[in-house]
Formats: structure tokens, sequence, C-alpha cells
């Protein structure tokens, strides 16, 4: 029994086996070989292999993604045939009598970076699909199996870290919990754990990641942030006790289902979900929000390979706001930057992207991105009660900017004589310190403030959410922040605005009496906080 | 020998799903089916080649099939693109 010690983001519990999420990134060595035909042929059958591999992987997403989003690999097998390809690879084996992963590697960076040289951002993304197929290549040459698959049933996944669209690849219903040996608490895989009420634990250290094998028992608890990996009986009986004890808790805070948000002093609150895709908005209504307070639009633009159409984010608009039956859903515009990178964007790489080019500012240089979503965020509108907030707004100017395409978009669809509803409310995050301070300027603009708590946090103490060394730096109850979200929240209700916050601060039970004592008029926290925090709502008496 | 010209129409050019389909097409026939645009051509069985044509919307390009199925392929390379591209 080995005990290894990292950060739990998630409190919960799960035994099982193991499946290590392999990164694509792999280190090739160069060997010289004697049998060159022999090496071409080892090329030969890992090339059927893949394109056995990717055939599945093919059918798989046709049953669960459609025809149009299965067709890329497709593209992926044909580009495993391609005669340019195959005869670069030979070549190289021939002419240096070199290793055939060697040789692979090498033309995949070939073939890449003449991708990446085009001047077309679509076809520079295309750059990533010859390094797939490539790594897959080498992953068989390797005798490797390519991250996740091969595993039967559910597994505790392990990996070096995972980034956002890696997270949302994954099957759900194979994940029993996710153990990084890298990673930050703020970072979105930890939400995303989160809002999939699965446990995870992040900063295990390469240690930890160097012992797990596929296949191996272990033991997350979430809860004090340990893995123990070959559990003996006596622990696996001391946690699945703790399972069991979980559950019945989970049963208990079933029954505030149907109550009031409201004190004992009869003060009402909202509470709302925060959700990151269509498919989890049942979340919302199994733990009974009263509405959904953020949802993540890039969610919508991370899960693709290119930029989604007008009328795919309607359509998945107008589900989300149909599901929630009249119940409000306020939905961010795109979000993307920072530690969110999506290869068809084409965005540089940065050395500070938290302060970089993200968000509303990718929106504003970029409007026909912004107006796609606007004109379908509009639409939607007429089939429910949706709210559009704008994230990373820094200024009155940007905010008017925003405002002022929101019109252009409304005009545009009153000429071509589509409905949208006129209640749409419009919002803005308040997650930089400078739309705090002046949020007396922009409240008489909108129709409501979320604080985003986790980039206020970030912004306000200068410290990097991704960066796991700085936590103990991160005093998520600082002053300065709370002062902040204090002074935001006077000045809404001032200029006649309700304020809201959605930030993973939200869900602290440890401040929610602080928040009610602010006036705050609504918290939006993953599905499962809800009624987490709505027994603590009930708890609470502000008269005294 | 039998050529075509075509404006490509869609948003993103010649991209990856489509040339895909494209090469897997032209396999079919015995003829050998050529893409230029400007002074760059590929095969249209090459998928890589093809793309790295950067052909984008509203670029013109010229088709070239030869062999002994040209008319049926010409025709039905041509009824590809119109409705794909």
């Amino acid at each position: 029994m080995i005990q290894y010690q990292g950060k739990g983001v998630y409190g919960a519990i799960a035994i099982g086996k193991v499946s290590v999420f392999t990164k694509e990134d792999m280190t090739v060595k160069r060997t010289r070989i004697e049998d060159v035909e022999a090496e071409k042929a080892r090329v030969c059958k890992a090339k059927e292999e893949s394109i056995e591999q990717l055939g599945g992987i093919y059918e798989k997403a046709l049953k669960e993604v459609g025809e149009d989003n299965a067709q890329i690999f497709e593209v992926h097998m044909m580009l495993l045939d391609d005669e340019d390809y195959n005869e670069s690879v030979n070549t190289i084996i021939e002419t240096q009598e070199v290793n055939a992963e060697y040789a692979v590697a090498v033309t995949s960076d070939n073939f890449s970076s003449m991708f990446a040289a085009m001047d077309d951002a679509y076809m520079q993304a295309r750059a990533a699909d010859i390094k797939d197929i490539s790594n897959r290549l080498i992953a068989n040459l390797q005798g490797r199996k390519n991250g996740g698959e091969g595993v039967s049933g559910k597994a505790v996944i392990c990996a070096y870290d995972l980034a956002p669209s890696e997270t949302v690849s994954l099957d759900k219903e194979k994940v029993l919990a996710f153990a990084t040996a890298h990673g930050s608490s703020n970072s979105h895989t930890a939400i995303l754990a989160r809002n999939m009420n699965i446990p995870a634990i992040i900063g295990l250290g390469d240690e930890f990641l160097a012992a797990m094998e596929n296949g191996r028992e272990v033991v997350v608890d979430g809860y004090n942030g340990i893995v123990i990996a070959d559990p003996d009986e006596e622990t696996i009986a001391k946690y699945e006790k703790k399972i069991a004890e979980d559950e019945e808790k989970k049963h208990l805070l079933q029954e505030l289902k149907g109550k009031e948000n409201k004190t004992i002093d009869g003060k009402e609150i909202s509470l709302y979900a925060n959700i990151s895709s269509v498919d989890n908005i049942v979340n919302a209504l199994l733990n009974d929000a009263g509405g959904v307070g953020l949802f993540r639009s890039e969610f919508l633009y991370l899960e693709q390979d290119d930029y989604p159409t007008e009328e795919q984010q309607f359509l998945a608009y107008k589900k989300a706001v149909e599901t929630m039956a009249g119940k409000k859903v306020i939905i961010r515009t795109l979000d993307i930057g920072a530690d969110k990178k999506v290869d068809y964007f084409g965005l540089k790489p940065e050395d500070n992207p938290a302060l970089g080019y993200r968000a509303i500012r990718i929106c504003l240089t970029r409007p026909e991105i912004f107006k796609t979503q606007l004109r379908a965020l509009f639409r939607a509108s007429a089939f429910g009660n949706l709210g559009i907030m704008f994230p990373m707004i820094a200024s009155e100017k940007e905010l008017r900017q925003a405002l002022a395409m929101c019109d252009e978009v409304k005009e545009e669809l009153t000429q071509q004589g589509i409905s949208y509803s006129d209640k749409v409310e419009i919002g803005i995050m308040i997650e930089t310190p400078a739309a705090a301070l002046i949020s007396d300027r922009l409240a008489p603009l909108v129709d409501f403030f979320s604080v985003g708590t986790n980039d206020l946090t970030q912004y306000t103490l200068a410290c990097d959410r991704q960066n796991s060394d700085i936590e103990p730096f991160v005093d998520t109850h600082h002053e300065a922040i709370l002062r902040l979200i204090e002074m935001s929240a006077k000045n809404a209700h001032e200029h006649g605005a309700w304020i809201g916050i959605c930030g993973e601060l939200a869900a602290d039970t440890e401040l929610t009496e602080t928040f009610l004592r602010m006036g705050i008029d609504e918290l939006s926290v993953s599905a499962s906080f809800v009624l987490k925090v709505r027994e603590r709502i009930r708890s609470i008496d502000l008269s005294k | 020998m039998k050529t075509f010209q075509y404006i490509i129409t869609d948003e993103v050019g010649i991209h990856a799903r489509p040339a895909g389909v494209l090469a897997k097409k032209v396999k079919e026939y015995a003829s050998k089916v050529t893409i230029t645009k400007g002074e760059k051509s590929a095969e249209a069985q090459k998928l890589m080649a093809v793309m790295s044509l950067g052909v984008k919307k509203d670029d013109t390009i010229t088709v070239t099939v030869e062999g002994e199925d040209e008319e049926v392929a010409a025709q039905e390379v041509e009824a590809f693109f119109k409705e794909n591209l």
C-alpha cells in the first residue's frame, strides 16, 4: 500500500482501476537500423493498426456526435494513407538507415510545419491533425496504447495534467475519478470535475504518475487529496463505508429539494447553477436550481475543430432555454484565450495569456465571430428566458462597443423578419478589478452584474490561477476581493441593476452569510453544490 | 484530356473533409485527376498535397482529368465540386 499526497479539488471518494492518460507529446530516439525492409514493414503494420483504431473511434463518434463531427476521423484515416506522407517516411528510413519512429517524427514535423506556415488559419490548425495521426502511429510502433483507450468499464484517469479540451473529449461514463501529477485547483479541468461530481486530485507529483499503470487498483480520496495504491482490505472497507455515508448525505440533501432559498428571518435569494454544456443542463434541474446563472458557451467552441456555425449555436442555446422551461438561462459569450485554447482560432502564443488576447478582446476585434454568436443568442431568446453576459470587461468603452453590436444584430434580425425576445437581460462579468472600481459607471448600462471570483482573485491578488506553486498565496477570502464585490453590489443597486456571483466563491458556505449581508441577489454554483448552499442559507439568521 | 475551371464558393475553401472525400472518390477512376491553382498543382488523390495548395473561397482552380474514363470522371468530379465546394 503506497500513499500519494496531492490537493483534492472535489470532495468525493472513488475506488477503482487506473487508466493512464498518455500525453500526445512523446519523445522519440534516433537509432541506426540494419534491416530497412523490416523497418518499413513495421510502419506498414502500425499504419494498419492505426487505421483500425481510427475506424473504431469513427464508429463511436458516429453514434455519439453524429456524422458531421465524426468525419474528421475518416479524414485522419485518409491522411495516414497519404502517398506523400508514406513516401517521406520510407525515404527517411532508406536513406538514413534509421528507425521507423524517428522517420515518422521527422515526417510529422515537416508536414505539420508546412501547414503551420500557410497563411490561412484553418490550414494552420491542420498541423494538429498531422501531429495527431503521427503520434498515434508512433504509439503503435512503440506498442503503447493511446490515451485512455482499451480500458473497459469505469476507471480512474491518471495523467500528467489535463487540458480542458482533453477533459471534454473523455467519455464521462467511464471516468471514476481524475488524478493528475500537475495542475491547479482553479484550472478548468478542476471546475469540470466539480461539474461532473467526480472526485479529483491534482498536484500528485511526477513520482505518482511514474508509478501508475493501467489496471492498478487505487482509492481516490478527494476530501484529503490522497491516492492510495494497492489498498488493503481494511482500507477498502473504511472507504466503502465513507462512500455509503456520502450517499446518505446526498440523500438528505435531496430532501431540501423544492424548499425556498430563504434565511430564518425571511430574506430570499436566487440560487442558480453553472453549466458547461447543453448535456449537463439536466443536472441543474435535478439539483433544483432556479435557473442557469452561467452557461459557459466556449464549450461549443472547444468541442469542435472549426468555428461553430450560427445554426449549431442557435440549436444549442434554444435547447438550453427550452430545457429550463421559462427559468432564466444566462449565457456568457465566448471566453476563449488564457488557459482555454482552440487550435482553429490561430491564437499566437503569449507570455502572459491571462493578461492577453482573450474573451471580449477577441470578440471586439473579430466581430464576425462575435456577431455570429450574438445572432444565435438573440434568435434563441424567442424560445425562453435568456440573458446574455460579456466576460472580461475592463472599461466603459468595451461595454458600449459590445452593446452597440447587440443593437446591430437586433436591427439585422428585425430587417430579416426573424423574431427575438425584447426582454433579453444583458449584463457583464465583474472579473477585473477595473470593472469593480468603475461599477458605478457600468451599472447604468446593464441589467445585471455577475462576479467571476476566480479571475477577480487572480487579477486582484496578482496570482496566476494556473500556477500551483503559488497556491499558498491565494487567499480567496482576501479583504480586497470582498471589498470589490461589496462595492459592485452597492453600485449595482443604486442604478437598479441586480448582482450575482458565479465564481467558485459562490459555493463557499463560509461566505454565504457575508454575501447575503452585502445584498447579493443571486448565487450561481456548480449544480452539485446547489442544495448544499440552500441548506446553509436556510440556517442563517441575518437579524442576529 | 478533359479540363474544367471552377470557382470555390465554400467559406473555408478546400478544407480537410471534402478534400478527403474527393481523394477517396478519384481513386475509383482509372484517370489521373489534377488540381491546379496558379502555378501549383496537386494530384487529387493526394490529400495533403491538395490541402497544401491552400485553395480559398473565390479562388479559381483548373481541374485536369486524363485517362480512359476521363469523360465520366470529369463529369462526376465537376458535380462533386458544385455540390460540396
